[in-house]
């Protein structure tokens, strides 16, 4: 398991100090020009970060000066820039979202590194999520599993009065901590099999906890599983790599969850649906 | 530590003499905004009585064309696709889950009344309208009020996770601008939920073949074929490949253009590229001028600042905002004595206190950082301070209520707002201007339909909280899918394919603009033409305006343009992977867009909501509406190499009284 720190631990009490000194840090970045092209590390000498950076505008301010020497900046993925979207993700020394708990990269602060470190930077290595260029890889195969039954069946306009639909807040809190899934793909990441089936299980548990989801709970579950496979992700054998490295914390409680439904699914109905 | 330059002061400009106006008035009377007849209540009832309709079995038949995958977007291609149309859905992101409306933090409004304390359709109306300062269109808040109960409806049947009750029912809460409680949430993450509910929808119809998704598709241009929007070019940001995709009918929701200030809190993505571009094929641009800045973000702290970061507004239920009461007082907070802190915003509006509206809010701590009393890097920040909520409540009770805020403070900031008051301050976040449409939420190009931020149409000069995600999913599950099919029953569209000269011109045009952006190689970053451009909004037409400000900026962006264009330094190729190309063409149309902007807020000779010109304040400095000579939505029409024209739609308010919003 990666060890991470907690938040506590890295960050300190005192007021804002303007005095930092820049940090010097030697990055090992993966670089490769395209789907088809073999791939390298390339080290760059990073003479000017500052602590108060966060992860990604320490690799802007280095795309930066790639620019105006002539060279190609590093491809990466981001978006909102405040964990929430899902769109960024690499491996930070060999950790899905670098080592800090609960934290998509867009949220590391360089903070957590100190002057002269080496960091080693790749993108999420999975079969499944091909490389387009250094750290952008594509992610469909996420959407496909969901695009196979990772919804409830209901058309515009035809939902009932919302408040007919009482749910036990223990079960809308739990169907909660599923839902926050944001996508990122780290869990695949992390997965020494390339599993994303934290993904598929927060899916599930999300639907299946809330009486909506009822009706397909069996079905969707089935149908995802199947198109997961199918769409190269390995097969889950309880690591718990995933779980440790999720920006959101989802436990693996929601594979076990997911399991039982999937056997109750294969015995009741053994023809399938 | 270096400070950014953006976090410097703006050298004040001496007045000029007016220039000649830059920019011509049209005739009155140009604009039809389609209102329906009758009254307030029954104007959306009667006008979708009115709606044509399309035989089910010729839906099919029908390719509708949508760009932008959030609430808005994502919520109309998935109801387009239900009723039994083909659509093509297109989003910048490389999954349509990851639109911006996913940051929305607080919550979404609904007039369900579920907690008896008063509200209903007509009150979230007239909130909605007082709030956004009387310069919104009655009719389109009201209809977007009457929808809202139907919207929460729909998200549950979804699998939205919202709060709950112990009693199993849907938990509220108050917001700002409102004295009811009918915010509906999902912790920290509203957006979120909501976005899942409406990306479900639509990988359901992904997965039936009703939506063709096209993700990293980033839309380059509209096509207007014989006089009617038949469908777009767009680049692959994958492969560079350039192309057009033909449709009867285009839905753009494309979000707000917040980043023309460089920073800001929208996802870094966000561009106006898609609502310029059809502003320049003809969409009229309305209220361009009124952006919303939100008061309680954590402020800048050096010049690599890539964007910045909002903090529910909530906090300041329970924070008290001060600064040190002298100049350069460099002690720690802890070491200030009560008697010399300045709680200026509860000192200045004694009823609402730390909870003032946000523009109010807003400003107030601009006013402070403009006399030197600010604190924290570049003295561009105020105290939010909780030490007396939690000596009142207990930590453990602050950690209940704002356990997620603190500790996404303290991972940017590496401070422990337990121990040491926050530090904030103002951040664009939210833009209420946008294309010009009308009831039935169509631009003045026909065909082109626009929704959610993108459009200018319900939330006048300032939002209310928690009423961006009602007005997305209200337009994309509702509005819009009656207005297209109505669209498509009573147009009679004539074939157009790939090779209508029309798509030839403007792939064409698409291509060489590209190229042109890798050839010029010069000595300047893509970032460096935006972070200028975006000072200089931030300083001459952010949260204050004033005439020799507005004139100056006016000035200086065609320089900054001009320079882009000769000195723009894009590397790599145009047939792959090119994040600077993609970043150039985008900061290439802010640097036009920029100065439309400055345009409105020039002519807007008022305060108003997000908009405020400091020649137009009251005596203790606070916002005045001129209703004379400025009750009306301005439409402005591009006018090639010409000043642009400006068209006014009158606004009249026979349901709510004009009155002067006060929140002392």
């Amino acid at each position: 398991m990666p060890s991470h720190n907690t938040l506590e631990e890295s960050t300190r009490s005192t007021a804002h100090d303007d005095d930092s000194r820049p940090m010097q840090l030697t990055l090992n970045v993966w670089r490769q020009a395209g789907p088809t092209e073999p791939g390298r590390f390339v080290t760059y000498q990073h003479q000017n970060v500052s602590e108060h950076m966060s992860f990604l505008e320490m690799l802007d301010v280095l795309n930066e000066d790639l620019i105006l020497r002539g060279d190609e900046p590093i491809a990466y993925d981001h978006d909102c820039r405040e964990g929430i979207c899902g769109m960024c993700g690499m491996m930070i020394n060999g950790i899905a979202h670098g080592p800090q708990r609960a934290t998509a990269t867009c949220q590391l602060h360089m903070r957590h590194f100190k002057d002269g470190d080496t960091i080693t930077i790749e993108p999420w290595r999975a079969r499944a999520f091909p490389i387009v260029k250094d750290l952008v890889v594509r992610r469909g195969s996420l959407d496909r599993i969901v695009e196979a039954g990772g919804y409830i069946s209901v058309n515009t306009g035809a939902a009932p009065e919302a408040n007919n639909i009482p749910v036990p807040k223990p079960n809308a809190d739990r169907s909660f901590e599923a839902a926050q899934c944001i996508q990122c793909g780290a869990c695949v990441a992390a997965c020494p099999n390339a599993s994303a089936m934290l993904f598929l299980a927060a899916k599930a548990g999300h639907l299946g906890l809330l009486p909506q989801g009822q009706p397909e709970r069996y079905r969707r579950t089935v149908d995802m599983v199947a198109e997961h496979d199918k769409q190269g992700f390995g097969a889950c054998t309880n690591m718990g790599e995933c779980e440790a490295v999720c920006p959101k914390e989802i436990s693996i409680d929601f594979i076990a969850r997911l399991n039982r439904d999937l056997i109750r699914a294969k015995l009741t109905n053994p023809s399938g649906y | 530590m270096a400070i950014d330059s953006t976090t410097v002061a703006p050298p004040r400009i001496a007045p000029t003499m007016p220039r000649t106006r830059p920019f011509t008035e049209a005739p009155p009377d140009t604009l039809d905004s389609k209102i329906p007849e009758g009254p307030i209540d029954r104007k959306w009832e009667l006008r979708q009585f009115e709606y044509k309709l399309v035989n089910p079995a010729n839906k099919r038949r029908f390719k509708i064309i949508v760009v932008g995958s959030g609430l808005a977007g994502g919520a109309a291609a998935a109801a387009l696709a239900e009723l039994g149309f083909n659509v093509d859905c297109f989003c910048y992101q490389d999954s349509p889950r990851r639109a911006h409306s996913i940051a929305a933090q607080g919550g979404i409004n609904a007039a369900k009344n579920y907690r008896n304390d008063g509200d209903s359709v007509f009150r979230l109306f007239y909130d909605t309208v007082k709030g956004g300062d009387f310069r919104a269109r009655e009719a389109n808040v009201y209809r977007l009020a009457e929808l809202s109960t139907n919207i929460i409806d729909q998200c549950v049947a979804q699998g939205v996770p919202f709060a709950r009750e112990y009693g199993g029912l849907l938990d509220t809460r108050s917001f700002g601008g409102a004295q009811v409680s009918r915010t509906f949430y999902a912790r920290g993450q509203t957006g979120q939920q909501l976005l899942v509910g409406v990306y479900q929808s639509m990988c359901r119809q992904i997965g039936h073949g009703r939506i063709r998704m096209n993700p990293r598709t980033e839309m380059l241009d509209v096509v207007v074929a014989d006089g009617r929007a038949r469908g777009i070019v767009t680049r692959d940001m994958l492969t560079g490949e350039i192309r057009s995709h033909v449709g009867d009918v285009v839905v753009m929701a494309t979000g707000g253009y917040s980043n023309v200030f460089y920073l800001s809190t929208n996802a870094k993505g966000c561009n106006v590229t898609a609502t310029w571009r059809a502003h320049k094929r003809g969409a009229f641009f309305g209220n361009p001028c009124y952006t919303q800045i939100h008061p309680t973000c954590i402020p800048v702290s050096g010049d690599y600042q890539s964007k910045l970061t909002l903090m529910s507004e909530s906090l300041r239920n329970d924070g008290r905002v001060w600064v040190p009461k002298t100049r350069g007082d460099k002690r720690s907070p802890a070491e200030i004595p009560e008697s010399e802190r300045d709680y200026f915003l509860e000192r200045r509006y004694p009823s609402y206190g730390n909870l003032a509206p946000r523009d109010i809010a807003s400003r107030a701590a601009k006013a402070v950082c403009d006399e030197e009393l600010g604190v924290g890097p570049g003295g561009l920040g105020v105290y939010l301070d909780f030490s007396d909520a939690m000596r009142r409540l207990g930590v453990a009770s602050i950690r209940e209520r704002y356990g997620n805020l603190f500790d996404m403070y303290q991972r940017i900031t590496g401070e422990n707002p337990y121990e040491v008051p926050m530090r904030i301050y103002p951040a664009v976040h939210y833009t209420m201007g946008g294309l010009w449409v009308d009831y039935n939420l169509e631009s003045t190009i026909p065909g082109l339909f626009v929704g959610g931020e993108a459009n200018f149409s319900d939330h006048g000069a300032n939002r209310l909280g928690a009423s961006a995600l009602m007005q997305g999913l209200a337009d994309g599950y509702f509005v819009l899918p009656a207005s297209v099919t109505d669209y498509l029953g009573r147009t009679k569209l004539d074939a157009v394919d790939e090779n209508h000269p029309a798509f030839m011109d403007v792939e064409r045009e698409a291509e060489h603009r590209v190229r042109r952006l890798l050839e010029i190689d010069g000595r300047r970053t893509v970032d460096s033409f935006h972070r200028e451009l975006g000072k200089l909004m931030w300083d001459y037409c952010g949260m204050a305006r004033n005439r020799a400000g507005l004139e100056h900026a006016l000035s200086q962006i065609p320089a900054i343009r001009e320079e882009f264009w000769r000195n723009v330094k894009v590397p790599g190729s145009a047939g792959d992977l090119n994040q600077s190309a993609e970043q150039a063409n985008r900061v290439a149309d802010y640097l036009e867009f920029a100065e439309l902007m400055v345009t409105d807020a020039l002519h807007r000779e008022e305060s108003c909501g997000g908009h405020f010109r400091e020649e137009s304040q009251s005596e203790d400095g606070e916002a005045l509406r001129d209703d004379e000579r400025f009750a009306y939505v301005a439409a402005w029409q591009y006018n090639g190499d010409g000043v642009p024209i400006l068209h006014k739609e009158p606004l009249t308010f026979d349901n709510v009284h004009l009155a002067t919003r006060s929140y002392k």
